[in-house]
């Protein structure tokens, strides 16, 4: 399989190349040569045993090198009616940037642009930046690297607050089957602080695959809080690695929901560069029919005196598959580290499936660290309870599965976004489509 | 008067060990009953069979309330239909809020009954006026269902809800297991302002003490999974002074 | 901090008790591995032909596999053909035919605690002592055989019992298991075989002592434990070796079979060479155990006390196959210097209503790496399973490391699984507490670590928990200041 796309690199490269700016290409070419090594991981690799993921290559995908112009008219496929939730909207379609119209001017010095067009107009802003934490990133990292022409870039000056949430979203747009590699670098220099929603509707009747990497720099002192939600399909394969690099006392909070999807991996790499810097990652997945939900998540302590706090919960209905494997590292010079973490699962059916490793990995000793994972169902007891209390036991346990996820969707700062996301929830569990209304997706 | 709940030579059983073994008891509409008993003789298993709880078995017999044949009710059929069971140890619901517990209950019993959903300003107001009644602070109704709870509030929260569903028939499972007297008077009290004419209580204990403010018109005392004596309130009383050893010894 | 790093020099001095070398003549044989040695080894034991063919297919599957990696170790390379796979310290008459135990030999066991003559057993403990690749001694095996216990050598099982050792070998830990499985298998000199009748509770418990005294051998031991329905059985097992510097291989395999509702409680103190302060020299012990809960309602409990081996890795196994069966792991590992454990569990439930309980305390002090790994796997007919699980670790000092590796396959809705980990030091304050009641720090973190495993000491018997406590402490000493 990996033999494939190589050869497809190979002999299309100049193809690749041409639109790109110098930054990209130079991080192309050691991509291309860590692929070229590694190739696609098999399942015998210890952080790939439970997802197959050379598979999801081998469909006979289109890639959009050429960069041939995709008519989108993203208004008639997207409209998002998130009740009171203003933000200010970009669009990634296919792996190409696109500004949004509505939302409030950005304060000055703020860029949200074309990723490409950035490095090739002002490559100095982001030279320092672009690949620095992906290049150690795994093959997929490699292969998205490889492969990557374009993608959004977020820039915050130092001392500056964008009050506004920013909410990008990503569509996929052709009419064949469809490969494409998102990249996306959001840079918060010190002291400055954003809200972000990255909304994923990447999702076609026809068979899908994006990878997107993702790598954030958050600057000494800076605030960033970052929520991830995937309401993709079936057919749909999400690689998505995010790498986060945090400086002293900065803060980082991450919910990553996955509502619908089909083979959805989730790789998160948190590093606490620095001392006094604090990461709150915490995620939800709703699973049915054949969804595979793979989220590995990694928060490196490399500095003394950081947090870190960890979340994740699924509830596996139907034929369903969840992997959760979270690492907590600590380093030797990360003394006085709290860390703790949580993994709570529910399978509503012995058809679903749940593997968990939640791992500490602990070299310094005046730390204090825990983790707990469980596996189990609703409490019978608590259920007879409510239909004591005249509810009947399908919404007694409707009631408790949207508690027990509601847990997740408390961390989300933004009022109006936590309460959507309650309702979208809701509906999910209730088995309803959870898309919004208005958009053309779910008509 | 009518009876309210009827039950006929009830047996029943918990993982295939045979608690009740043939209960007879009669309840008028309007009527206050007492059961007391030693430890172990059956009491909360009584209770929990009347409300359907699923590790029960009856294995004979028949109960039967307001005329329907109860055994075929769902639980939460058993609740529309005015039953309610005040819990001996109420469970802690994480995440689940009283305010959206109460309002999924008291809209599923009106849907039972063919009634529109309450407004939520109407059931606002409801909660406001219900939680004054026994003393249930605001904050409370705002988290989630007796989770960190101390034994005083587990049990006004019984009340309350209690106060809420406006049963028929009221079960309080060892109500003062837990309570200092201070938490006990506002439970009894919180009560006693519930009972009308036509509504009718089981008060299930171990000691008088519950008894002093709720008056029972009839006391039954159970033994060895049968009611072994029924008397009126004088039995509490003598209850009281000779414990329950000469009971047993009547029935050994 | 100054203290505590003096203290932390002082433990990496303490010598290890068992680290002396016996003098006895051992017939060893020449160092390498093939068809041949596999031949040899089989010939000295006078083995039938089905056993011989059972080595070889183990050995040729062997040669195909790679040492595994996975494990969160650092393991040299090993050399395998630089390894002596037989070493024979009884002496042998001029025809080989009965062999006599040399009074040295006795001395040695003597010395390491272990009484050979019955007259001198002090618990009523049936032991098995196994020097290098032999079994040297069974006691008490006749009061035995009156209940119709069958306690003896495996070499012995294999002569005498060929249709029960042929019935039960392998069919817990297959040849094909895993890369040390495949090399015992093909090599196994000797070990301890043990088959319970029918309803019957065996009087006193039974012991193996394993002690590797030979240069430049590896030692390839194989348990066979058979509890059959209704029965019960309490074996212990316990291990040293000399100091010496360079590193002895040690590749057994236990395998159990309990049958209906049978109990078998299976006890370890394992004290092998650690190797010294330099991390040069010590056991590699790499050990296959699992046991095979067939029958309904059957109980299999695991308990273990690793203070030993330069490298441990090592997973004492219950599959929960009967329904209503019990699993249970207890484990206090202890890695000092630079000592290095991977070291857990794996609870396979497959019949319903079955239970597993797996308690594990790392402790992990000098320059060590201590880590827990362990398999909760509910399949998908195993109704009803519940799972516990916690594992603690403990860091002293900070130049050591605690790890924490559990992994769940859960493939049943009505499972309960929990896993709860901690990771903790010894705080100040209660040394400071013990220092003012008079309590010398030192002693003091004796006492508090023997406090933090005393939920897996109790569950050893009594002679084997004072034992377990003494080495915990000694294996400290001054860990912490």
């Amino acid at each position: 399989m990996s033999q494939e796309y190589i050869d497809i690199f190979e002999q299309n490269r100049e193809l690749v190349e041409k639109p790109c700016a110098a930054l990209l290409n130079d991080a192309r070419s050691k991509a291309y040569a860590r692929f070229k090594a590694a190739g696609f991981p098999g399942i015998k690799e210890e952080d790939w045993l439970h997802s197959n993921v050379s598979k999801q290559f081998a469909a006979n995908y289109g890639m959009n090198l050429g960069r041939v112009n995709v008519k989108a008219d993203r208004q008639s496929i997207f409209t998002c009616d998130v009740p009171d939730l203003k933000t200010r909207q970009a669009f990634i379609i296919n792996d190409t940037f696109s500004n949004g119209s509505n939302g409030k001017e950005l304060p000055s010095g703020v860029v949200l642009a074309s990723l490409n067009e950035t490095a090739s107009k002002n490559p100095a802003l982001l030279a320092s930046y672009y690949n620095a934490l992906a290049a150690n990133g795994d093959s997929i990292a490699q292969f998205n690297t490889m492969f990557a022409q374009d993608g959004l870039l977020l820039y915050i000056p130092k001392n500056t607050a964008v009050e506004e949430t920013i909410q990008i979203i990503t569509l996929l747009q052709a009419n064949v089957e469809m490969l494409s590699n998102r990249r996306l670098l959001i840079i918060l220099e010190e002291n400055s602080s954003a809200s972000l929603l990255v909304c994923d509707h990447s999702s076609m009747a026809k068979q899908t695959l994006s990878t997107q990497v993702t790598e954030i720099f958050i600057g000494r002192g800076a605030n960033l809080h970052l929520y991830e939600l995937e309401e993709t399909s079936h057919s749909n394969t999400r690689l998505s690695h995010l790498f986060v690099r945090q400086q002293a006392d900065s803060n980082f909070i991450h919910s990553n929901i996955t509502l619908t999807g089909g083979f959805t991996r989730n790789r998160i790499e948190v590093t606490l560069e620095e001392g006094g810097a604090a990461a709150d990652i915490s995620g939800l997945v709703i699973g049915d029919k054949n969804q595979h939900t793979d989220n590995r998540t990694l928060v490196d302590h490399k500095s003394g005196n950081c947090t870190s706090n960890e979340l994740y919960k699924y509830i596996l209905d139907e034929q369903s598959t969840g992997v959760f494997a979270g690492k907590m590292l600590i380093r030797p010079d990360a003394q006085h580290t709290l860390s703790q973490q949580t993994n709570r699962n529910l399978c509503l059916t012995s058809d679903a499936h749940m593997y968990a490793q939640p791992q500490l990995e602990i070299y310094a000793d005046d730390v204090k660290c825990s983790h707990g994972s469980t596996v189990g169902q609703l409490d019978e007891n608590a259920l007879f309870y409510m239909q004591q209390r005249g509810i009947p036991a399908a919404e007694a346990r409707h009631l408790l599965m949207h508690a027990f996820a509601g847990e997740v969707i408390e961390n989300i700062k933004i009022d109006a976004l936590r309460d959507r996301l309650h309702m979208l929830v809701e509906k999910r569990l209730r088995g309803e489509l959870n898309h919004c209304k208005g958009c053309a997706l779910c008509k | 008067m009518e009876n309210l709940l009827e039950i006929k030579n009830l047996h029943a059983t918990i993982d295939g060990k045979e608690i009740l073994k043939g209960i007879n008891l009669t309840v008028k509409a309007g009527e206050v009953h007492a059961i007391m008993g030693p430890n172990g003789s059956g009491k909360s298993t009584l209770s929990n069979v009347l409300v359907g709880h699923p590790a029960y078995t009856v294995t004979e017999g028949e109960i039967f309330y307001k005329g329907k044949n109860l055994l075929e009710l769902a639980p939460e059929e058993r609740s529309h239909e005015g039953l309610f069971l005040s819990f001996q140890y109420p469970v802690e619901i994480p995440g689940v809020s009283i305010t959206n517990f109460m309002r999924a209950a008291i809209n599923a019993k009106r849907q039972y009954l063919g009634q529109e959903p309450m407004n939520a300003t109407e059931f606002l107001k409801m909660m406001r006026e219900k939680r004054a009644l026994v003393n249930l602070e605001s904050k409370l109704a705002n988290r989630s269902v007796n989770e960190g709870f101390s034994g005083g509030e587990k049990k006004r929260n019984e009340i309350f809800q209690m106060a809420m569903l406006e049963p028929t028939l009221s079960i309080l499972d060892e109500t003062d297991s837990g309570l200092d007297i201070d938490a006990l008077r506002i439970v009894a009290e919180g009560v006693n302002k519930l009972k009308r004419e036509d509504t009718s209580s089981l008060v299930i204990t171990h000691y008088q003490r519950l008894l002093d403010y709720i008056k029972p018109d009839i006391v039954h005392v159970l033994y060895n999974g049968k009611i072994v004596k029924t008397a009126g309130p004088e039995l509490v009383m003598e209850l009281e002074e000779r414990g329950y050893d000469w009971i047993k010894a009547l029935n050994n | 901090m100054k203290s505590k790093n003096n203290i932390l020099k002082k433990l990496a001095n303490k010598a290890y008790e068992f680290g002396f070398v016996s003098k006895i003549k051992t017939e060893v044989i020449e160092r390498g591995l093939n068809e041949d040695v596999i031949r040899l080894i089989s010939g000295k034991k006078n083995e039938p032909e089905w056993m011989l063919e059972f080595r070889l297919q183990a050995y040729r599957y062997w040669l195909t596999l790679e040492m595994p990696s996975w494990a969160h170790l650092s393991i040299p390379p090993i050399d395998y053909q630089a390894i002596s796979y037989y070493a024979d310290p009884l002496k042998k008459n001029n025809e080989g035919k009965s062999k006599e135990i040399d009074p040295e030999l006795m001395k040695t066991f003597e010395k390491l605690g272990i009484p050979l003559e019955e007259r001198l057993a002090l618990s009523g403990t049936a032991v098995d002592a196994v020097m290098d690749s032999v079994s040297v001694k069974t006691t008490f095996k006749e009061e035995l055989k009156e209940k119709g216990i069958i306690f003896c050598s495996m070499g012995e099982a294999v002569q005498e019992h060929p249709d029960l050792v042929r019935k039960y070998l392998g069919t817990v830990v297959n040849y094909r298991d895993n890369f040390f499985a495949a090399l015992n298998s093909a090599v196994f000199s000797d070990g301890s075989f043990v088959y319970i009748p029918k309803g019957v509770r065996c009087p006193r418990e039974l012991s193996t002592y394993f002690r590797i005294n030979a240069a430049n051998t590896g030692q390839f031991e194989r348990t066979l434990i058979i509890a059959d329905d209704d029965s019960y059985v309490s074996y212990l097992e316990g291990c040293t070796a000399p100091m010496r510097d360079e590193n002895q291989l040690h590749a057994a395999i236990v395998e159990i079979v309990v049958n209906n509702n049978a109990e078998v409680k299976y006890s370890t103190v394992q004290n092998w060479y650690p190797g010294d302060a330099e991390g040069k020299g010590g056991v590699y012990n790499f050990v296959t155990k699992r046991g095979d809960c067939r029958g309904t309602g059957s109980k299999l409990s695991w308990t273990q006390v690793e203070t030993g081996s330069a490298i441990t890795w090592k997973y004492p196994s219950c599959i929960l196959r009967g329904d209503n069966s019990q699993g249970e792991f207890y484990s206090v590992a202890l890695t000092n210097n630079f000592q290095q454990a991977d070291t857990g569990t794996k609870m396979i439930h497959l019949g319903k209503n079955t239970k597993s309980t797996i308690i594990s305390k790392g402790i992990s002090a000098g320059q060590s790496q201590n880590s827990y790994r362990g398999l909760v796997r509910v399949s998908k007919n195993a109704d009803g399973a519940r799972n516990y699980s916690q594992c603690d670790s403990l860091l002293l000092g900070d130049k050591c490391g605690a790890h924490t590796f559990p992994y769940m396959d859960i493939h049943n809705k009505s499972a309960v699984i929990e896993h709860e980990a901690t990771t903790s030091k010894i705080s100040e304050d209660q040394l400071f507490y013990c220092n003012q009641r008079g309590i010398g720090t030192e002693e003091a973190i004796g006492l508090i670590v023997n406090g933090y495993a005393k939920e897996v000491i109790n569950k050893l018997p009594m002679e084997f928990a004072i034992e377990a406590q003494k080495l915990l402490s000694v294996s400290l000493e001054g860990a912490v200041g």
